[in-house]
């Protein structure tokens, strides 16, 4: 019997005796025999302990991994440090092996997180409200246009062309199937080109959304696009890098009425994509649009402060089709670390973070440019990513760096044919001066 | 007394974090940004030490209950043991620290893994592919609701826009059909607790796109007419999903594929044990058969003589669900899961969960009502009508439970059944804990009729009371504000 199976033979046999059955068969009598599987299936295993570990250290070794090459990738994830406490908090079994908190009495610690959490994303983003979490940036996006629409009664959204490729399909995805148009709004120079935006917009547009920094790392003109939207009662949804609101204006103060975000780059580790968290904030007056688990403060009879979730009038379990989404199960303990890390980080850590960031990825770029194997690829004020220009495909260039133990940036052509060349670099705070050097050292050298 | 919030043991200066000295240049930051961008104030992130941020976090985390903490018997969510070779191995660096836009070449490993537990889980689904894309099983039936929307669509069939679901589904059912542009139609459970065929067949017609089902059902009823079911569906063009919540009663012993099912998905979550940590992640593969492969979302890993390379030229695909792969690191646990246990184990595990289910429901007969009385799968429903019509809601029973020290089942659920109460104790549980939860529940029940204020009161010695959930509403406090202090 597996370890995990705690029952033995004689015990199995005396339960069964209580129920009267004379064997395990009996129980799956139900089940006609027409479709019982007759052979056992067709699986490896059963592994010991020993043997798993073996097994998945051998299958792990052959993956290329920030921790061994430095790391140069972004688009869309990001190597930033975690501080081990945060995983020691997640290690917390009483956290991980919990369900979703169904019952407030011995779910406090879970439902007082999520509380604390919501304050941070609303503090971060300046909205009213923020849910539990939703499953990553490109759902949270896509969540955000179907509630927009919702809200406003129009069906159709524009998105930039800056937007996260990946965020942009999958919002298509959604869109495609809940019957609602989305538009594109190209860019020029790398910020979205307001024109054509002006072009695309009308009376029937539910929301424009727009990544800030924007998929090339380039900070957008948000104000001149709420100035657009507002003519036209349409939503402006922000799609917002939480890292970089360590320094730069909240999306409140740019107009947004719903922010939302990949949260991977607080304390969750790049993990292949997943599981990431995408997180959701709106003004006060869109509540009860919003997706999501939300958690509120409240008392019991004794006047204890406690907390539940709460506005559940919203949700699939009790509105059914109705709801607001179908979403259930969300990312709750990625939720956890982003409260960890922002918790650790403060008022002051999250700043030092975007503004070393931004220094590092400043002085790269003049490094790069330096070389003179690249010339400048959009020059628009930029965060921690940004664009160069190469003569040599990319392939052969990021090709050429991982066998110096780098791992380059992201070809852009990938998503944009348009822009052959083009070289997305993001730098953290945990490159050092002499790793961005050898960077253009190598690349010096491979080109 | 009232417990603090991290914001409120927040002091000005004090720091949890050490980052090196920025070792770049520095250049003026006006020079590198224009001014208008730049914030004027700082968010409010508290302020604290390392320490202090891990006694908070560890103190909240005393606060709650889980799987390890004691028996979890919350019916359709499939508590079980999760083990921890199984989190270790899924936080070794060759997983954690791979970034998702590497080239497939550099990430062999991950993407080996991925298609690997394509097969096992097509496999004990008996489908022929399965994406592992989906985030949660809400996600992944949204996703295979959308697949067979496109298939229709493809076969010159767009005109089929309603969906049925059974009186007892998920809520989630529903709200995904939604999702989609589906309107719902409800056929009723009969008398013995299966779908009425009779009124299933009244209900067909060309508008049909298909049929969602829990198999066993959410009573915890195995449907005992699944083929006729099956070809009702498919016999006027529809196509009919598996929900896979109740997968753990099944492994090994029935498929949905045998069944007729044409659209799988499965909660790894549940049934493969990775943790729900307190609300997720959790992962929702969903699998299909060979008609609806093209339909599947993008990508999808294949294995080309040995190389493993992500496939994203696929026109009839519904597009992207998600950034990247999926929960990666949660497949990674379901992945170990299934290694560990082998098919024989897979198998046990069901066989178990089943046995632990009928042999709880038995002791409790004589304490409550079952609505439906025949032998059931992995879970069955109660009713606490009885103790209802004393005055006792079946809201007394469960937080009397939390009392005893163990957590409660699934309660008013599924809506058919009046004072619902969902157990399902698992296999990874143990014949004393199964006893000791019994003898539990029949003192409550023995509590209901002498001391009904108990029940009324309880719990009495958790953190908090019963919580004002209507004040909430009403007055909604949805943050922490400074001004509060």
């Amino acid at each position: 019997m597996s370890r995990y199976i705690p029952n033995t033979e004689r015990e199995r046999k005396k339960m069964l005796i209580e129920i009267g059955c004379d064997s395990e068969d009996t129980l799956f009598k139900n089940i006609p025999e027409g479709i019982r599987l007759d052979r056992d299936l067709n699986l490896p295993g059963p592994f010991t302990e020993m043997e798993l570990y073996h097994y998945m250290k051998k299958i792990a070794e052959k993956n290329i991994t920030a921790e061994k090459y430095i790391c140069f990738l972004g688009a869309g994830a990001y190597d930033h440090y975690i501080p081990s406490s945060v995983n020691h908090i997640l290690g917390r079994s009483e956290f991980y092996t919990s369900y979703t908190p169904y019952q407030p009495e011995i779910s406090q610690g879970t439902l007082q997180a999520i509380f604390e959490y919501q304050t941070m994303i609303c503090e971060l983003t300046g909205m009213d409200v923020a849910n539990a979490s939703v499953y990553d940036g490109a759902t949270a996006v896509a969540e955000a246009a179907n509630m927009s629409c919702k809200i406003t009664r129009k069906e159709e959204v524009i998105v930039m062309r800056t937007v996260n490729p990946q965020y942009r399909k999958t919002l298509k995805t959604y869109a495609r199937f809940k019957n609602y148009e989305v538009f594109e709004a190209d860019y020029q120079e790398g910020t979205t080109n307001l024109s054509d935006l002006e072009g695309l917009i009308s009376n029937k547009t539910a929301a424009i959304i727009v990544q800030n920094p924007n998929f090339f790392g380039s900070l957008e003109e948000i104000e001149r696009m709420t100035e657009i939207k507002a003519k036209y009662n349409a939503l402006l949804i922000i799609c917002v890098d939480p890292i970089s609101l360590g320094l730069f204006k909240s999306p409140e103060k740019l107009g947004a009425d719903i922010v939302v975000g990949e949260g991977q780059a607080l304390g969750n580790p790049l993990s292949f994509g997943g599981p990431y968290i995408g997180f959701f904030a709106a003004k006060d007056k869109y509540l009860r649009q919003m997706p999501g688990r939300i958690v509120g403060q409240t008392v019991d009879k004794n006047g204890n402060i406690g907390f539940v979730l709460t506005m559940q009038t919203r949700e699939q379990h009790i509105r059914r089709e109705k709801a607001s989404s179908n979403i259930c199960s969300n990312q709750a303990l990625n939720a956890l670390a982003a409260t960890a890390y922002l918790t650790l980080m403060g008022k002051q850590g999250l700043r030092e973070v975007a503004y070393q960031s931004l220094q590092k990825a400043h002085y790269g770029y003049n490094k790069l440019i330096g070389t003179n194997c690249f010339s400048p690829g959009f020059t628009k004020p930029f965060f921690k990513e940004f664009t160069v220009r190469s003569e040599i495909p990319i392939d052969r260039l990021n090709h050429n760096l991982l066998r110096e133990g780098i791992i380059g940036g992201y070809d852009l052509e990938t998503d944009y044919p348009e822009l052959k060349g083009f070289w997305l670099v993001a730098v953290t705070e945990k490159r050092t001066k002499g790793e961005i050097d050898k960077l253009a050292e190598k690349v010096a050298k491979t080109i | 007394m009232n417990r603090k919030l991290i914001f409120e043991k927040s002091k000005k200066g004090r720091k949890g974090y050490a980052l090196p000295e920025c070792d770049v240049p520095i250049q003026p930051i006006e020079d590198l940004i224009p001014k208008e961008y730049m914030k004027e104030s700082y968010p409010e992130l508290p302020e604290v030490s390392e320490g202090e941020m891990v006694r908070h976090f560890t103190a909240l985390s005393r606060l709650n209950y889980g799987v390890d903490t004691g028996f979890y018997p919350l019916g359709s969510c499939t508590m079980k043991y999760n083990p921890k070779i199984n989190e270790d191995v899924s936080r070794l660096d060759g997983f954690t620290a791979v970034h998702p836009n590497l080239p497939d070449s550099a990430v062999q490993g991950c993407l080996e893994l991925l298609s690997k537990m394509d097969i096992f889980l097509s496999e004990i689904t008996g489908m022929d592919r399965v994406s592992l894309l989906p985030a949660a099983g809400a996600h992944g039936e949204l996703t295979g609701l959308m697949m067979m929307k496109a298939y229709h669509r493809n076969h010159g069939e767009g005109q089929r826009y309603k969906i049925i679901v059974p009186d007892s589904a998920h809520g989630t059912n529903p709200a995904s059909a939604a999702m989609v542009g589906y309107e719902v139609v409800e056929v009723k459970t009969d008398s013995r607790g299966n779908v009425d065929v009779s009124e299933l067949q009244k209900l067909m017609s060309e508008e049909i796109a298909g049929m969602m089902l829990t198999n066993p059902s959410t009573l915890g009823l195995f449907e005992e007419n699944i083929c006729e079911i099956t070809d009702t569906i498919h016999s006027s063009g529809g196509l009919v999903y598996y929900d896979g919540a109740n997968l753990n009663a099944i492994m090994g012993i029935t498929r949905p594929g045998d069944m007729g099912f044409d659209i799988v998905h499965l909660n790894l979550h549940k049934t493969f044990s990775t943790p729900h940590g307190g609300g997720g992640p959790g992962s929702g593969p969903v699998g299909v058969k060979r008609d609806l492969v093209p339909f599947l979302p993008v990508p999808l890993i294949e294995n080309k003589g040995g190389q493993y390379i992500c496939d994203y030229d696929r026109p009839l695909s519904i597009g992207r669900v998600k950034s990247y792969f999926g929960n990666f690191l949660v497949i990674i646990k379901a992945y170990a899961y299934i290694l560990t246990m082998g098919a024989e184990g897979l198998r046990q595990a069901s066989e178990t969960a089943v046995l632990n289910a009928n042999y709880l429901m038995h002791k409790l007969k004589k304490n409550y009502e079952i609505s439906y009385d025949r032998t059931c799968m992995h879970e069955f429903v109660l009713s606490g009508k009885q103790q209802k019509d004393k005055g006792i809601a079946v809201l007394d029973i469960a937080k009397r439970m939390i009392d005893y020290g163990i957590h409660p089942p699934t309660v008013y659920f599924p809506l058919i059944v009046k004072e619902a109460m969902m157990f399902e104790p698992t296999e990874t549980e143990s014949l004393e804990t199964i006893d000791g939860a019994a003898e539990i529940l029949m003192r409550i029940a023995a509590e209901a009729e002498e001391t009904p204020e108990l029940l009324k009161e309880a719990p009495h010695h958790t953190p908090v009371a019963r919580l004002d959930e209507v004040r909430a509403v009403r007055k909604p406090v949805l943050k922490w504000h400074a001004k509060n202090k």
